[in-house]
């Protein structure tokens, strides 16, 4: 039920349901972005039953990713 | 699709199963409380990949499961009613009432649809004004924003033919009711990644301090339950009992401010009975008084209507984690995916469905 997917902005809709394109992969759908005005074009959000309730951190995204590549590197020098 | 296949990726996560196998010394159980996490847990195989020391088990955290019989009943009636169109998710429809659900009612005539969003159901009352469109809001706090929006879009668009059937759940009392009842002995819990993306993690901190109990946040993708489950053991083995956060890309500690606003208008909290646990203090949200025009229960008078859980379904012992699928005595034979006898053998991320579909019995 709490399924959700990060999808990438397209186009923000109008006040007040903000119904933008978001893109899941090649899969566009309407979204509303009413509950994250910090979003932007270009950016991911996370969405949930046709809502988006999260703006995604990419920076923190990408840092999580880096330390696994880090942690990977490290067991082969001290296996 | 991006940011959610890299967390997919195999060479990710060997080295944090390497680092699990070093800093487990003693054994360890984790409740996932998010039913979609033991769907991930199960389909990607995450639980037989662990120390053998680590054991997970199941929690509470699938809205369609704790979804009282009396609701389901609620639903039914309504939906039978002439001139109703009644909205729901897809996984609601086969969850067994008293007497029958909602796939029945379809099959006889009733006008019962799958829709996706509330938004949805909204826009459908606008096309129907001859008809009275009800939706279903079940859900846990990831779903109440969406509800949420839709119930104040009704109202804007002053929809009289629109109204809600809401039994809305919230996850941190059903946490303190496991705790407190001792049932279940959990050592540390994965908190729901997608709860926290609109709830944040502060509701967290006073369960973690009293009960001593690491309480981690946690995402859906392998890397993501890795990092959680890695993070809880190393709380254990230090002898740390805190909150949390290994979802960090989805979850700000303030959780999404605009959603809880908005939320916090259109529902008030209330006590709740939960399918299997019983009535949870302060667990639920129902429309607030600004939005009772909206309250199907009221417009159709069906408030009173209550009914009973199947005597042969244990999905109680289930959620409160007490009692293996694969160990009740109806899985599989009476209870099956095709004939539920509760619902946690309906959903997809119910722990006896996803059991009976990716059966793999953990080899002690």
């Amino acid at each position: 039920m709490c399924l959700c997917l990060p999808g990438r902005i397209l186009d923000l809709g109008e006040a007040p349901l903000c119904l933008g394109r978001v893109a899941f992969g090649a899969v566009v759908k309407r979204v509303s972005l009413a509950l994250v005005p910090g979003a932007a074009v270009g950016g991911y959000v996370l969405v949930h039953a046709g809502t988006a309730i999260q703006v995604l951190d990419e920076a923190l995204a990408r840092e999580v990713l880096d330390l696994q590549v880090e942690m990977a590197a490290d067991l082969k020098r001290n296996p | 699709m991006k940011f959610l296949d890299e967390y997919r990726d195999g060479a990710a996560v060997q080295p944090l199963l390497e680092a699990l196998r070093r800093r487990t010394t003693r054994p360890w159980t984790l409740m996932e409380v998010c039913g979609g996490q033991t769907h991930s847990i199960l389909r990607f195989g995450i639980d037989q990949l662990l120390p053998p020391s680590i054991r997970l088990i199941h929690g509470p955290g699938c809205p369609v499961c704790v979804t009282p019989v009396a609701f389901i009943d609620k639903a039914l009636a309504i939906a039978e009613r002439p001139g109703v169109i009644f909205c729901s998710f897809g996984d609601m429809l086969r969850v067994p009432g008293s007497h029958s659900d909602l796939f029945r009612v379809k099959s006889r005539g009733g006008d019962v649809r799958v829709v996706y969003s509330a938004l949805d159901a909204v826009q459908l009352a606008l096309r129907e004004p001859e008809r009275e469109v009800v939706f279903f809001a079940v859900g846990f706090e990831t779903t109440a924003p969406a509800n949420a929006l839709a119930a104040r879009e009704a109202l804007r668009l002053g929809l009289a033919n629109f109204s809600m059937l809401v039994s809305q759940v919230r996850v941190p009392p059903a946490l303190e009711l496991l705790l407190a009842s001792g049932a279940a002995q959990v050592d540390a819990f994965l908190a729901a990644g997608h709860v926290c993306a609109v709830m944040g993690t502060v509701e967290y901190l006073p369960i973690a301090a009293r009960y001593h109990v690491p309480i981690v946040v946690t995402g859906f993708e392998p890397v993501d339950l890795l990092r959680g489950i890695l993070e809880c053991v190393v709380q254990l083995e230090e002898g740390r009992a805190e909150v949390a956060n290994a979802y960090e890309r989805l979850v700000p500690s303030g959780g999404n401010p605009t959603a809880r606003a908005l939320m916090a208008g259109v529902f008030q909290v209330v006590d709740r009975t939960w399918r299997g646990l019983g009535l949870i203090p302060r667990s639920g949200m129902a429309l607030a008084e600004a939005y009772a025009q909206l309250d199907a229960e009221q417009r159709f008078g069906v408030s009173d209507l209550g009914g009973t859980d199947s005597p042969l379904c244990r999905s109680g012992e289930v959620l409160l984690g007490i009692l293996d699928p694969q160990n009740c005595p109806a899985y599989g034979t009476r209870c099956t995916p095709e004939h539920p006898l509760g619902a946690t053998m309906v959903s997809a991320e119910g722990a006896c469905a996803a059991h009976y579909r990716y059966r793999r019995p953990r080899e002690d």
